[in-house]
Order: structure tokens, then sequence, then C-alpha cells
């Protein structure tokens, strides 16, 4: 386990002078959670959750552990990457880059992790690391070690924040340059009846290799409502892997949006717990993958109190030699009657190649509760390709179409009309390549 | 406009169709009937080019152009339309933007100028106005979780915005209530054209009720076993279908 020493080896040096400021209760909770990791170790194929995804690239690979950047980028390099100018904080390399953020005012707080460390340490300390465990994921508890910085965003009971926020990771690996490892840490808290839609997005400047390790907690309290939105479209030669949990009050809603188009290795595991009665909640996924990528989405919803709905839909497009892996778990608790619960996952295969592994797992512990789930794979319907030719559209333009139209299905549930514009951007690239 | 002459098709080598003879020219409709299994879709989806079929002996030309030699799309662009008898669900794509992509294509084929997306709403609008059918189909997608009767509007609506010069209509009655029926024929009443023609296949007499062919045929066992004119098919309703069946083996 050479890595992992290693790794606990970064993690001595780093408490002993990034860290060493840091409140003794943040302290207690990295020292914490780099046990666990040690224990932990990384994951292997012989893990069930992990069956389908080896790590060993990865943990083959030395990382070193990212520093704020000497170097920041121009607002031109990445203007193709932002939502227009509304609010948003960049982060490179993990750490907030003042300079290209945009704040917001009147009591919602958009900041750095490290600043809110400082500004409102109560009001971090009562959210980080309640929702995302790490007892038994090993990414997460090394994520929870090197806690540093990352998107802080509080909105306040009642308030609705119109404008989407952004929230823009890059990584600017160079060409013979270190490896960089960096573990950005997110927290977004929608207080009680409160209202906003946060888009993260990871994404590089440049071609090297590296490693993202990223955790985002979301709350929604009581009656609130968050629209959360993901787009992964890390550099090809990128490790990924990310842990969110969304934790859900009374009669909140949340929308979760996956997107995932980059990375030679991407791992996402989404939890939604809805923990109080009348909660609703969408996970809404798409991944575009081709050569030698390699995805794998672990979804999980936990129904953990009555009355709750959600819906989940995951289509995967694989083209190339790519491999696809969608596991969702449905938890339904004792008590949690009423629950209503759907998910599907549907594969298109553009390629003999390409493979994609399906599986919904249902634990079903109360009686009155409807559930259901179905899951495809296959290449385009010959009867459709038929249909749209017979209609004079060409084969390469119907085999298109039809793609982007499953493709479609997801991007189509999506609110943000400049994502949805750079989405359809880069799906109808990617088709045409 | 067609002329099939002695066309034998397979289908995983099976002989459906054993030397059709057929020709329809401009402005004619023109019927097919016949039992179950006698080869009527068979015959359509062989003209639009699917490519499950193989064709083992005989001709179509379509406006001197030899038919069978052209790809599905290519047969379309020249102005071959079919009207399927189950039509075909797309997902994600809106019909609208279907549409749109499809008169593109043939409008690129014929050298005109593509349509955006607000010169396009025009023309459907015209398009809807011309059959008497307002727009709620149009931003679902292609026939996703229509009903059976939706399903059959659209291909009309299709065939009334691609504006073919030769119609194939596969059994678009089946799975019809009258009311639906006497829409769809109407619309198609309304599209005939000197210069459409339209094939009309259908298992009932009941559709021809409300489209009057030209001419009437029988297709039976893979062949065309009785030519006539309308009234061949009020026959057909009284009668059935055995007693040609018969009579084709000795005329």
């Amino acid at each position: 386990m050479v890595a992992v020493e290693r790794l606990v080896e970064a993690y001595r040096a780093f408490a002993a002078n990034g860290a060493s400021g840091a409140p003794a209760w943040l302290k207690e909770l990295r020292d914490g959670a780099i046990a666990r990791f040690d224990a932990l170790g990384f994951p292997t194929t012989k893990q069930e959750a992990w069956r389908f995804t080896s790590v060993a690239a990865l943990t083959e690979t030395a990382f070193d552990l990212a520093h704020p950047a000497s170097r920041v980028p121009q607002l031109a390099e990445i203007q193709s990457l932002l939502l227009g100018d509304g609010p948003r904080l960049v982060f490179v390399n993990g750490f907030l880059a003042r300079s290209l953020s945009t704040p917001l005012s009147d009591g919602v707080r958009l900041d750095g992790l490290a600043q809110a460390l400082i500004d409102a340490p109560d009001l971090v300390r009562q959210h980080l690391s309640k929702y995302a465990a790490f007892t038994d994921r090993p990414f997460a508890a090394l994520n929870t070690a090197f806690v540093r910085d990352g998107a802080f965003v509080h909105v306040p009971a009642k308030r609705t924040v119109e404008e989407p926020i952004q929230l823009l990771f890059l990584a600017t690996p160079e060409t013979g340059g270190a490896r960089l490892v960096a573990h950005p840490r997110n927290l977004i808290v929608i207080e009680r009846e409160a209202r906003a839609t946060v888009v993260e997005t990871y994404a590089a400047l440049g071609e090297g290799m590296y490693w993202t390790n990223a955790v985002t907690e979301v709350v929604a309290g009581d009656g609130a409502r968050a629209d959360c939105y993901r787009v992964q479209r890390e550099s090809d030669r990128a490790y990924h892997v990310a842990v969110t949990d969304v934790h859900q009050g009374r009669d909140s809603t949340v929308n979760v949006h996956v997107v995932s188009f980059g990375a030679a290795l991407a791992r996402h595991d989404l939890r939604g717990t809805l923990a109080g009665p009348g909660g609703y909640l969408i996970l809404n996924g798409l991944y575009v993958l081709a050569g030698e990528q390699h995805a794998d989405h672990h979804t999980a919803i936990d129904h953990a109190a009555p009355h709750c709905e959600s819906h989940e839909y995951f289509n995967g497009v694989l083209d190339g030699r790519s491999r696809g892996i969608f596991n969702g778990r449905i938890i339904v608790r004792p008590g949690a009657q009423k629950t209503d619960s759907k998910q599907t996952n549907n594969n298109l295969l553009l390629s003999r190649e390409a493979h994609a592994d399906s599986q919904p797992q249902l634990e079903i512990y109360a009686d009155d509760v409807k559930c259901t789930h179905g899951s495809t794979v296959g290449p385009l319907d010959p009867k459709a390709l038929f249909y749209l030719r017979s209609r004079g559209i060409g084969e390469v333009e119907a085999r298109r179409l039809m793609t982007y139209g499953f493709a479609g299905e997801i991007l189509n549930r999506m609110d943000v009309a400049p994502l949805r514009a750079q989405l359809d951007q880069i799906v109808r690239t990617r088709l045409a390549e | 406009m067609l002329e099939v002459r002695g066309l034998h098709v397979a289908v995983n080598g099976t002989e459906i169709l054993r030397g059709v003879d057929l020709t329809v020219k401009a402005g004619e409709v023109h019927a097919i009937m016949g039992p179950n299994g006698s080869g009527k879709s068979t015959l359509t989806q062989v003209l639009a080019g699917h490519p499950a079929y193989t064709v083992t002996a005989g001709t179509a030309t379509y406006e001197d152009k030899d038919l069978l030699a052209l790809k599905p799309e290519e047969r379309a662009r020249e102005g071959l339309f079919l009207a399927f008898q189950y039509p075909v669900e797309i997902r994600g794509i809106t019909n609208s933007y279907f549409l749109r992509s499809a008169v593109n294509a043939v409008r690129k084929h014929r050298g005109q100028e593509e349509l955006d997306p607000l010169d396009f709403l025009q023309v459907l609008e015209d398009k809807l106005k011309a059959i008497g059918w307002d727009d709620t189909l149009m931003n679902r997608p292609v026939n996703e979780g229509f009903s059976g009767g939706e399903k059959k509007r659209n291909e009309i609506l299709q065939l009334a915005v691609l504006e073919p010069k030769l119609a194939l209509l596969d059994e678009t009655d089946s799975g019809l209530d009258i009311d639906a029926l006497k829409t769809v024929a109407q619309a198609v009443n309304k599209l005939r054209a000197p210069d459409r023609s339209f094939v009309i296949v259908t298992h009932y007499q009941r559709l021809l009720n409300f489209i009057t062919p030209d001419v009437v045929h029988v297709l039976a066992d893979g062949r065309i076993v009785k030519s006539g004119g309308p009234d061949l098919a009020h026959q057909l309703e009284a009668k059935g279908y055995d007693w040609l069946r018969a009579g084709a083996m000795v005329s």
C-alpha cells in the first residue's frame, strides 16, 4: 500500500504547514478522516461497490497536493465555460481565484470555504462533513482529510436567488509539470423556504494528467428548493472522483442534474437523503463517452421519511471502447410509507466495443410503497432508423439525430438556458466526431 | 409514375411476393386489398426501401428511375412517401424538429434553400390549416405516447408537409375508430392532386367509403389476382377473398 502511505505522509506535511492554523474541531475532523482513509485504503474490484471500476492506474501515479496557483488564467481563457455574468466562484486547482469570481451580496453568502472558515466558522461547523459520511468511502475520507478550500454557498431562510450561481473548478495541468491532485470541498446550504440554482462545472485548461477528488454537500431545509447542476468535462487524461450528498428537509424539492463528458476515469457517488416527509427529488443524469473513457455513476436515494417522491433518469451514450456503469440504489426505510420512487437507466451503444453495466438495487423495508425500475442497453433501433430514412433523412444524419434525441431526453429537463446551450453544443460536437 | 414488373421479394429466405405487376399513373388512387399475410405491407415496405427485404426478381420503375437501386432516403427525396402501419417512436426529438429535418433534406436535394425554424413554422401552419388540424402534436417527441389515432394522423400530416408525388398508405385505417377514420380520409382527399398518386393498402373496404379509388387490386398469395373499379371493393366486402384465390388458379 505504497500509495496510501504516500498520501498519509502528504497529510502529515499538510497538517504541519498549510493546515496548522485550523480550529481544533477541524483538526480533529481531518485527523479522523486520514485515519479512516489509512484504515480503508484504496478500493479494489473485490469490493461490491467497485466491482467494475479499478483505480489501480490512479494509485500507481504519484500526485502532488495542489497549492494555490502561481498563475491565474485570464477571464478570456475561461469565457466559453462561463454562464454569462451571473454570480460565480472560480477555483484554480482547488483554490478560489478571487479575481475571476463575482460575489453575491445582500445576505447570501457565496465565498471560498477557506474564507468562510474565518468569517462564519460556526455556520461551516454546523454542516461540514455532517452529510458526506466517509466511514466506508475512502475518497470522501481523503477529501475530508485535506479539506481546505472549495465553494461555500449559504442562502438564508425564505430568500430566493434568481440567477444561477456558477461554481467553476479549473485544472491547469502543464505538460511536463507536476501531476496535481485537488480536493475541492463544497458546502451548499439552502435554508428553510429558500430557493437557489447552483451549477458546478469541472473543466481543464490544458490536456495533461491530474486528479480531482471532489466532495459536495447540499442541504435543503424545510420547504426549500435547490436546483443543482453538475457538469464534468475534465481533460481526457484526468481522473475524476467525486461524492455528492444531498440532504433534504420536510417538503423540500431538489433537482440534481449530472452530465459527464470528460476524464479518462470518472467515478461519481451521488446520494440523496429524503429526511423529512413530503420531499421531492429528481436525479437526472447523462454520460456521453468515447474512446477508452470509463465512467461509473453510483447513485443512492434514501427514503428515510414517509410521503416522499423520487424520480431518477440516467441515459448513457457509449462509443468507441468506452465503458459506462450505472448503479442505482433505492432504500426505503422502515416507516417510509407512501414512498413513490421510479428509476430508469437507458444505455445506447454506438459501437460494438462499447460496454454498459446497469444495476438497479432496491432495498425496501416498508410495505405501502411504489417503486419501479427499468434499464436498457442496446444499439440504435433499426426500425426508427428506417423510419427517419424513409422521410429523406440520410443514414448518418438519422443516426446523429436519434443519438441527439436520446441525450436530449435528459438535457430537456434542464432549465438554465445558457447551460443548456453549452451542453447542446458539446453533445453536437461529440456526435459529429 | 410507378411501374412494377414481376416483383419477387423474400424475407429471411421466405418468398412473400411472387411476381407482382402494378402500374400507377399520375394522379391516380389505387387501393390494394387482400387477406392477412398476402404481402400487402411487404409491397409498400419494399417500395420504400426497407433493408430487411430482398428483391429476388423483377423491376420497379419510378419516374423513369430504377427505384430498387435507390436508398430509402433517396426515394423519399425523389417524392416517394410511406405512411407506416406502425409508426415508430423517436425519443427526445420533437415532431416539429423531425419534420423540419425531413423537409430540409428534401429541399436540399431539390437545390432549394433550407428552412429556418420560423419559416418552417409558417409552412407547417399553412399545412395544418389546409387539412383542418391543430398543432397539438408538434412539440411532443415523435410518436411517443401518441394514441393509435394520433400516430396515424401524424403520418398524414407528414404526407401533407413533405408533398410527395407518390404516397403509399399502409393500413392507415387499422386501429382507427370511425371518427378518426373519417378525419384521416378527409385529409387524404384534400391532398389528392393531378400530379400526386396514392397506393392505399387496406384489409377492409370501409376506408374506401370515404376515399374513392380509381383502381382496386386484390393481392393474394404474393400476386395481384384481380383488378377492377371501385365496385370490386364492394364485392370483396360482400364475398370475402376466397373466391378469388380459387379463381386465380384457373384464370
